[in-house]
């Protein structure tokens, strides 16, 4: 969420014209996949990150692949930026139009192609649903195992984009580890395969790259991913735990033991006392922190590892342990994590959702971190952790009719993101860099590195017109950026009034 | 250690001055795989040896991470882990005493648990590489989930060397299995890719599927399989799979992972053909099959653009994986690219090795 404003981002003033290229477009599609008229093009402004709005020039939806080639290789003759969207759910700006260029919206290219029992695979169009994709599967007892919890809206393509994660990736993986193909449209309008259903796909593993790199390399039009076997029994332990610390140690027991549960989150005593008036979990209001442990499995193994985790939470210091007793109460106990969103949508006007990732054993150090943000920003802060993976998800809470309050949530954002790059982590694990954490790549990244990343690019779109300005901050924005930190210290607006 | 790398970050300067070209070296174990470019004099100077570059950087168990220096033997890593109770899940084959974890990575060759847990690419986290400039340049990191700029570190995972000298990786490693039994059973090629395709399907705790067909009575052959896991959950399995066990499995394992089978003859051509699992058996001699029927061996000479057709019209592709001194096939041993994907990765080739100073020809004649 940073507030610096790309110029290049709005219209220009001088005279620009969007005539031609929607005459173009009107040329290769069909009339009702053109859009063009602010009241249609208005709804694609902004993705699930509102504080970036634009206006795209035009607004294409391609019913084929035919058509996706067609658009790609007019937007490299006609030199006009392409920005990807799926479901329009990312949350950090990566399907933020560009003023000058066209948004490509790849919903109605939502066939499911094939689900492959024998296999194990579905091969998908990118605007199918994430949660489509396993309830396409379950007959044959498959599912498709990441889950984000956008899971209901967001679209495979999506996924693929920003290598989309969810509650369950400890155990199963990332995107990167579920998809086995991609069919894309290159810039110049070729269609090509990256990766394969049989192991290893000749060369170098271009899907790997391709896959969480934000619609800057091709447009999807056919994803492969790997199906799994639905584990026949889940059981979920909810433990409450005096001080974060405690239940950071908990957590590191659980994996010094060897065990990979399912599914591993932390809510600290701030988030459990915004989610639990809304859900009714049964969430005790007298912990600090309460962890979210998932087994699934035969029920013989569930049983097994159920009783180990229990046993490494109970000398871990926990002082309420209990352990879902049908699925029913298994679902009730994952409701406030998987509400804590619309929750704080509820006790604040607005909220700004971080992601940054952090090795495990840094966690207590950087949540009393945060804790200290809270007072210098003047802001409340709750914090939902996948504590499996590291990966943080502060939510600051501020109301954006405040500017002042957008400027503070925004530098307490940076901050956290900074301190997570301090102790060896990441400004992001799943949601991706977009527009919102550009600024923090000049932090995470060196000038060779972001450098090398601008090759990557290169190799993929030579005329760079790809999603351009996302992600790889240019070397002036970083200088700019740094320089602003270097006179920080000081805040930028000292004016401010400070809790 | 700082040494080390001043050592090698000048050598790479030079080469480049000299535009002379640099042949990355660990244990040499792997120096069979890829092209093989004949090494001219003057090159002799211009191995860029890794061994040096050694040790365990940082192993933390319960973050399931560990970073070593390129030149760390695999062994000792290995050797570390377990004390740890963790190991590398994509069990890699060394194929010598001297196999290092940069060789490893760059070889990006899994062995018999990619079949469950992935291949090498699934578990590198991050990357240090020392590039065509001679900067050093980081990627990915020591975290699970990281999406903050392209997936550099899992580029490198199978490039043999050719963007830049991996100097150092970060790995995801797991627990070991609290019990792991294997078990035998007599099959047809058949027979066999059937149950595979039955069990695949099921949540069974298979860490590893073989078949090894039999020298003695042709069309028959061994299916074996590993079920690792908790003990409830392999007893379960033992019932549905049946078979008699295999004693001293962990050697059985280690043979297949090292070709050092007597299937392997290390005399003749040995090529892997990787098919989608669900692929049929293809009319080719005796073929041993691994991972659930996706990874192939044949064993023996074969001509190179029949078999490639074929592997291709199956879904999958072939390389002759070792040559055993026999000729090369036109174009390299490594199955052709596409021409879109061959674009792409000149392009990436040119914009990371502008002057194609790392591993020439390696991977493809013309990288």
């Amino acid at each position: 969420m940073n507030t610096v404003v790309d110029s290049g981002l709005a219209p220009g003033q001088e005279s620009y014209s969007a005539a031609p290229l929607i005459e173009a477009l009107r040329r290769i599609l069909p009339a009702h996949c053109v859009l063009f008229r602010e009241e249609d093009t208005r709804p694609y402004e902004c993705d699930g990150l509102p504080l970036y709005r634009c206006l795209p020039a035009a607004v294409v939806l391609p019913e084929n692949e035919a058509q996706v080639c067609e658009v790609l290789k007019l937007c490299k003759r006609m030199n006009v930026p392409l920005v990807p969207r799926g479901a329009g759910t990312g949350l950090s700006g990566g399907a933020l139009p560009h003023g000058r260029g066209v948004l490509i919206g790849l919903s109605k290219l939502n066939r499911i192609k094939r689900v492959d029992r024998e296999a194990c695979v579905a091969v998908v169009e990118p605007g199918v649903r994430n949660l489509a994709i396993s309830e396409a599967a379950a007959p044959y007892g498959l599912y498709y195992a990441p889950d984000p919890s956008s899971q209901i809206a967001c679209s495979i393509g999506g996924n693929v984009a920003e290598n989309a994660g969810g509650v369950h990736c400890l155990k199963y993986g990332l995107t990167v580890h579920n998809v086995l193909r991609v069919r894309m449209v290159t810039i110049e309008g070729e269609v090509i395969e990256l990766g394969s259903e049989a192991p290893d796909a000749p060369g170098v593993n271009l899907l790997s790259v391709f896959v969480g790199s934000e619609g800057m390399l091709g447009i999807v039009t056919e994803v492969t991913v790997k199906l799994v076997p639905k584990p026949v029994c889940a059981q979920v332990v909810m433990a409450s735990f005096p001080s974060v610390e405690a239940a950071g140690k908990a957590v590191t027991q659980v994996i010094a033991e060897g065990i990979i549960p399912a599914g591993l989150e932390m809510m600290d005593r701030p988030s459990v006392h915004m989610v639990e008036p809304f859900v009714k979990a049964g969430y005790d209001l007298e912990a600090q922190a309460i962890l979210l442990c998932e087994s699934d499995g035969t029920p013989e193994e569930v049983a097994h590892e159920i009783e180990r985790i229990e046993a490494v939470f109970r000398g871990a210091g926990a002082t309420r342990c209990q352990v879902s007793g049908s699925e029913a109460e298994r679902l009730k106990f994952w409701a406030g994590r998987k509400n804590a969103f619309p929750a704080a949508g509820r006790v604040s006007p607005d909220y700004y959702c971080m992601d940054g990732t952090i090795p495990r054993r840094h966690l207590a150090r950087v949540l009393t971190a945060i804790e200290q943000m809270e007072d210098d920003y003047g802001l409340r802060c709750a914090n939902v952790f996948h504590a499996g993976d590291g990966n943080l998800h502060p939510l600051i809470m501020f109301d954006s009719n405040k500017p002042e309050e957008v400027e503070r949530a925004d530098k307490f954002g940076a901050a956290i993101l900074e301190l997570c790059v301090q102790v060896g982590g990441t400004v992001t694990g799943e949601h991706g860099v977009g527009m919102e954490k550009i600024n923090q790549m000049c932090v995470q990244f060196t000038r060779d590195e972001l450098e090398t990343f601008t090759a990557v690019k290169r190799a993929f779109d030579p005329p760079m017109l790809l999603n351009p300005e996302k992600v790889i901050p240019t070397l002036t924005r970083c200088a700019e950026y740094g320089k602003m930190h270097v006179h920080g210290g000081e805040m930028m607006f000292p004016d401010l009034s400070r809790f | 250690m700082e040494f080390v790398l001043s050592e090698l970050t000048e050598q790479v300067l030079t080469a480049r001055a000299a535009k002379k070209s640099l042949f990355i070296a660990g244990g040499g174990t792997k120096s069979f795989y890829g092209n093989q470019r004949a090494l001219l004099p003057q090159d002799e100077h211009y191995q860029l040896d890794m061994t040096a570059y050694r040790g365990i950087v940082n192993y933390q168990p319960s973050e399931l991470v560990v970073t070593a220096r390129a030149g760390t033997p695999l062994a000792e890593l290995e050797a570390e882990l377990e004390r740890g109770g963790q190991m590398l899940a994509f069990e890699p084959p060394h194929f010598g005493a001297g196999a290092t974890v940069g060789g490893c990575v760059a070889a990006g060759l899994a062995g018999p648990r990619r079949i469950a847990a992935g291949g090498v690419r699934d578990f590198v986290l991050g990357v240090r590489v020392l590039d065509a400039q001679g900067n050093l340049a980081s990627f990915g990191g020591e975290v699970m989930k990281n999406v903050a700029g392209y997936d550099v570190s899992r580029l490198m995972a199978g490039s043999l060397g050719i963007f830049g000298a991996l100097l150092e990786v970060s790995l995801k490693v797991l627990p070991r299995p609290l019990e792991e039994t294997t078990r035998v059973l007599d099959t047809t090629q058949d027979e066999a890719l059937k149950l595979f395709t039955a069990w695949r399907s099921q949540p069974l705790p298979i860490s590893a599927s073989a078949w090894v067909p039999d020298e003695t009575a042709p069309g028959r052959g061994r299916l074996t399989v590993r079920l690792s896991g908790a003990p409830p959950a392999i007893r379960a399995a033992v019932a549905r799979i049946g078979g008699d066990e295999l004693h001293d499995a962990r050697a059985w394992w280690f043979g297949l992972r090292e070709q050092a089978h007597t299937f392997f003859n290390l005399e003749q051509p040995l090529w892997r053909v990787a098919l989608p699992p669900t692929a049929p058996a293809m009319a080719w001699g005796p073929m041993l099959l691994e991972w659930g029927g996706g990874q192939r061996w044949l064993s023996g000479s074969a001509d190179a653009k029949v078999l490639r057709a074929a592997a291709e019209r199956a879904g999958g592709h072939a390389t002759l994986f070792r040559t055993a001194g026999w000729a090369e096939p036109e174009g390299g041993v490594f199955h052709p690219l596409s021409p879109g994907v061959a674009t792409i990765t000149r392009r990436l080739k040119q914009e990371l090795d502008p002057s194609g100073l790392f591993n020439p020809g390696r991977l493809y004649p013309e990288l």
